[in-house]
């Protein structure tokens, strides 16, 4: 099971002083709170992609290089890579550049952006979101598989013996979740492809988690990756924690009340029965974590939204030591009754180990005039 | 069994908009009984799901009470929908709640129209607001939309009780005459388990089909 972190990356008043942080603060408080993602012993941080105001999570892979080279262990994601509007060419370069940068250490959600006029600012028509995402992906599939490939779609110029470089490290494509919210064709299309699925959860009733879920297990079963438990299904969620509940309810009920998402809506003992939100004991939002299972099935990625709402920076880090100290709890939690068959999910290690081995699939240039290749003179050592 | 759901948008206790309703309920009830129809009746009071309705437009999905009664109206076989008239319109809250349907819900349901005010200068508030409003949600309006002002309440001509026979009659015709030919899409429907009861093979969405 991993557990992590998510970030969009939204600059917000903080509402109990009135105070908006700057870009430059928010940005440099990502960092921060990545690096005390990973010192506190987690297996993830993901962050956002958004190329609007409020948010600071433009360019993502600038952030994702920076984290990388300033932590060891921690995976590093995404939540998540606009598929629709950035040229699978691009995030073919850019994820593999991170993977051999990081050793591996990277995989991406894919995701359609959070507002329709982020379209034309690359240049796409919001009438075809889903289609753009289901093609662009399967150009980004073969990119990443295929050393030379001959391609033709409708949303981009077609592509003629082209080779994406850098090739994945160790021949192993970076893992990828589809994430959705709402959309059946993109549970269908993570199940096509026997990728993870990943459930952002956390504004939303179980009732409609669960359904989402189902759907995409049951159609992982029906393409063959599987049995419909051992599809790789991520979910999103969300707390506030004091060591005394009401201590929590007190300091989060300002923040809630003001969120850009849910604010001036229901009230906070609504919202936290109606969706995952806990605020309160970090005993209380250990055991609502691990009731998520109940609708979901055992499953493999827990990703946490902390940094939101207009929390300082502070504050979101003495969340995420808190978090560090029910940490061990939740992991014994979540591996109690978890069938041996029920896979972890995929990281580099062992996606390299099911592909038999690493493997240097770097493509070396054809001498132009001569036509001879590197390859013809030596066997290249693999890296890892 | 034809299953009615009556929509209705007073605020008052008691409101002549509820006091409508009621009679459009029975007229619609007694009309599909003499076509031989059994009734289930549901009325909903859009007053009682006033907080939730607005909860639902900043966080985007409906809670208890709400989400039963967005599942009956999207189960009804007919629909009879009062609002009172608000600044030459029908209300906010009625609007709210026909806002917050998934795409497609009403889609071909027949619904029978209505209106209350304070004089019968806003009557044309049925044609100009109500009837256009139904039709970009592709429901079946029935030609006779009823509307009262307080003084029909008075009045002992028979008018009202007429037009109310009049429209009950005609929505009764329609809800025991059709049987739905094209199925809405099951997503519009919130049922417990069948929400995403059918997809669109991945292999018809590479081929770039319109998926809808």
């Amino acid at each position: 099971m991993q557990i992590g972190i998510f970030t969009v990356g939204d600059v917000t008043a903080d509402p109990t002083t009135g105070r908006t942080p700057s870009e430059h603060e928010r940005i440099k408080a990502t960092v921060a709170i990545a690096r005390k993602a990973e010192e506190i012993g987690l297996d993830v941080f993901a962050t956002g992609e958004h190329h609007n105001p409020p948010f600071i999570s433009s360019n993502p892979t600038a952030t994702l290089a920076y984290v990388g080279a300033q932590t060891e262990r921690i995976i590093l994601s995404t939540a998540t890579t606009l598929i629709t509007t950035t040229d699978p060419v691009l995030i073919a370069e850019d994820y593999a550049k991170i993977q051999h940068l990081t050793d591996g250490r990277v995989d991406l959600m894919m995701g359609r952006g959070n507002t329709g006029p982020v379209y034309p600012w690359f240049g796409k028509d919001i009438r075809r979101g889903l289609e753009l995402a289901i093609e662009n992906y399967a150009l980004l599939h073969r990119l990443w598989r295929e050393d030379v490939v001959d391609w033709e779609g409708k949303f981009r110029t077609p592509l003629q013996g082209y080779t994406s470089t850098p090739r994945p490290l160790d021949g192993v494509p970076p893992f990828v979740w589809h994430g959705s919210i709402r959309s059946p064709e993109i549970a269908e299309q993570a199940a096509y492809y026997g990728d993870g699925f990943f459930h952002n959860h956390i504004f939303w009733p179980a009732s409609h988690t669960r359904q989402m879920v189902a759907l995409y297990r049951r159609r992982f079963e029906h393409y063959g990756h599987g049995s419909a438990d051992q599809a790789i299904v991520g979910l999103g969620g969300q707390f506030f924690m004091r060591r005394n509940s009401q201590d929590a309810v007190r300091e989060f009920r300002p923040y809630f009340d003001n969120a850009p998402v849910y604010g001036h809506g229901p009230s906070l003992e609504d919202f936290t029965s109606q969706t995952p939100l806990t605020v309160g004991s970090p005993q209380e939002v250990l055991e609502r974590t691990l009731s998520f299972r109940d609708y979901v099935g055992h499953y493999q990625r827990q990703l946490f939204l902390v940094d939101h709402a207009g929390l300082p920076l502070k504050t979101v880090l003495e969340q995420l030591d808190l978090l560090g100290e029910i940490l061990p709890e939740m992991r014994k939690g979540f591996a109690e009754g978890r069938p041996a068959h029920v896979p972890d999910a995929p990281t580099h290690g062992s996606l390299v180990a099911a592909a038999g081995g690493a493997r240097d699939t770097t493509v070396h240039a054809t001498d132009d005039v001569t036509g001879h290749r590197v390859e013809d003179d030596a066997p290249v050592q693999a890296t890892a | 069994m034809t299953r009615v759901v009556v929509v209705t948008a007073g605020l008052s206790q008691p409101s002549s908009t509820r006091l409508l309703a009621d009679r459009l309920a029975d007229a619609v009830t007694a009309a599909l009984a003499e076509r031989g129809e059994r009734v289930e009746l549901d009325v909903v009071e859009l007053r009682d799901h006033a907080h939730a309705l607005a909860d639902h437009l900043l966080t985007g999905f409906a809670s208890g009470d709400l989400a039963e009664a967005i599942g009956a109206v999207a189960r009804a076989d007919a629909l009879v929908v009062v609002t009172p008239v608000f600044s030459a319109s029908y209300s906010g809250l009625f609007k709210t709640f026909f806002d917050v349907l998934e795409p497609e819900t009403l889609a071909g349901t027949p619904v029978l129209l209505a209106a209350t005010a304070g004089t019968p200068r806003h009557s044309l508030v049925l044609e100009h607001a109500l009837r256009p409003l139904f039709a970009y949600l592709r429901a079946t309006t029935v030609p006779t939309a009823v509307f009262a002002a307080t003084e029909d309440f008075g009045a002992g001509d028979g008018h009202l009780a007429s037009r109310v026979h009049r429209a009950a009659g005609e929505l009764a015709d329609l809800a025991a005459g059709t049987r739905r030919t094209t199925p809405r899409r099951q997503a519009a429907l919130p049922a417990a388990d069948d929400e995403f009861g059918e997809v669109i093979p991945f292999e018809q969405l590479l081929r770039g089909s319109d998926p809808r």
